[in-house]
């Protein structure tokens, strides 16, 4: 009777030890395996379509955000570009983050263009028709929402707080989690860098 | 008009379908061609179909949408696989039905399918059939383990099966219509006493969540919620579905399977091959 009990905890020790394989250790959430490649058909802040052929070969940093984010957006995509700039001289020019904007009823092309500039040089504004939104968002397993709008038509987002990092190649990577400093972050990306 | 699209699948799985779709009509057709007097009632006729479509519609509507992106609906929607579904399931007593299909599956297949009553009796031996229900909960609510089940497609769908499975074959031992006295089903002091051990845990670990002032699972955090709602109070709901609804049903099983025992009580039971048959 006593080996019967044993059994499904020595399965389930066994299954938990699988589950952290791999010498490479990440401040990030590492997320090899759990999600598909990265693949998108989205409106550029030009009006022009963008995929994600147009950046391949660089580190991909994919952020689903609005621009009348009042905190989260701006934070997150502020200590992205110091992560970056932290990096190491040859690779700070090899990654682009993509901030995907679920809220195109407000953000136009034009003001998703005059919002991601104030955030540095790599970065590219996205955004599209909701039901392509709702696509990309269901392919990595997120999601958003619209409050209500108030008296002056203001709606809060929910939208996720997490970044999804791409490698050279595409596959998804790491998941960075709201909570990293910009010096974790850096070192996260100059290892995949590598 | 009505919005029909609430009833079309979030994340469509063939698979899921074609199994419920077989499981539905193996039932009718069952139903149909076997004699009247072993034909189950119409209560247990309508049990079984709605603990099947309460299965179905929370793995394959909308509603799985909200599980996807909401803590509490996710645990309304285990509540469901891994509780209610199966507890009716099993309490209509789909006996009849296996013995329709057992009598008709050529002796061949029913020499491939032998590994399978193995498994089968290995996994209802009471301490592992108590352990898994339990195990399982854990298992998936284990916060690194469920964060990755939320992120991966399959992990997610490996996990609402498993729950699935492992509910039909809980329930089904503990609401198996034959009477231990004439057969080898489980005794009825074993079952009670699983059903009040199996609550226990299930208490903790739902109290455990209601009063845990951090967030525990921030994956839904992370992922955008299916609408703003604060973090807190989707926590607390998922806690409280984690704890109280499975803690009645145990109350209820208990309830259920005592009064069989006395029903039982003092009686001669009838003949041993078509035990259990027309039990409620």
């Amino acid at each position: 009777m006593r080996y019967w009990l044993a059994l499904p905890f020595l399965t389930l020790a066994m299954s938990l030890g699988g589950c952290s394989g791999g010498n490479e250790t990440w401040h990030a959430k590492d997320i090899s395996g759990l999600m598909p490649p990265l693949e998108f058909e989205l409106t550029g802040t030009g009006g022009n379509t963008v995929t994600e052929e147009d950046s391949s070969g660089s580190l991909r940093l994919l952020y689903f955000g609005f621009t009348s984010c009042p905190d989260v957006c701006p934070t997150t995509l502020t200590g992205l570009r110091q992560s970056i700039r932290q990096l190491p001289e040859p690779y700070r020019d090899d990654v682009t983050t993509l901030f995907v904007s679920v809220d195109p009823e407000r953000d136009t092309p034009e003001r998703l263009q005059s919002y991601v500039q104030f955030f540095g040089e790599g970065i590219v504004g996205l955004t599209g028709a909701e039901d392509a939104l709702r696509r990309l968002s269901k392919r990595y397993r997120t999601t958003f929402g619209y409050d209500e709008p108030d008296a002056e038509g203001n709606y809060n987002v929910s939208h996720s707080s997490a970044v999804y990092v791409f490698d050279r190649t595409g596959e998804a990577r790491l998941l960075i989690r709201p909570g990293l400093t910009t010096a974790q972050i850096s070192e996260d990306l100059s290892q995949l860098a590598r | 008009m009505p919005d029909f699209g609430v009833l079309a699948p979030y994340d469509f799985s063939p698979l899921t379908i074609l199994a419920f779709a077989l499981v539905l009509l193996a039932y009718g057709y069952a139903l149909l061609n076997m004699e009247e007097q072993r034909r189950p009632g119409s209560v247990r006729i309508t049990a079984f179909l709605i603990g099947l479509l309460l299965c179905y519609g929370v793995m394959q509507t909308r509603f799985d949408y909200y599980s996807q992106y909401m803590f509490f609906v996710h645990r309304g929607q285990h509540l469901i696989l891994h509780h209610l579904g199966p507890f009716l399931i099993a309490l209509s007593n789909p006996l009849p039905v296996f013995r329709f299909w057992s009598e008709r599956i050529a002796p061949p297949l029913q020499s491939w399918l032998r590994p399978i009553g193995w498994l089968y009796r290995g996994l209802q031996q009471p301490v592992i059939a108590a352990f898994l229900f339990v195990g399982l909960i854990y298992f998936w609510l284990w916060p690194p383990i469920h964060f990755d089940a939320m992120l991966s497609r399959s992990l997610y769908w490996l996990m609402n099966w498993s729950m699935l499975l492992d509910g039909l074959l809980f329930w089904w031992l503990m609401f198996d219509p034959r009477s231990p006295a004439t057969t080898s089903a489980l005794g009825y002091g074993k079952r009670i006493l699983i059903l009040a051990l199996v609550a226990i845990p299930q208490m903790v670990l739902g109290a455990w969540i209601v009063f845990s002032r951090g967030m525990v699972y921030d994956v839904y955090e992370v992922c955008g919620r299916a609408w703003p709602m604060a973090p807190e109070t989707d926590q607390l709901l998922g806690g409280l579905l984690t704890w109280i609804p499975p803690a009645m049903m145990s109350v209820i099983g208990i309830l259920i399977v005592l009064r069989r025992a006395m029903h039982e009580d003092g009686k001669v039971v009838g003949v041993r091959s078509l035990a259990g048959e027309n039990a409620q």
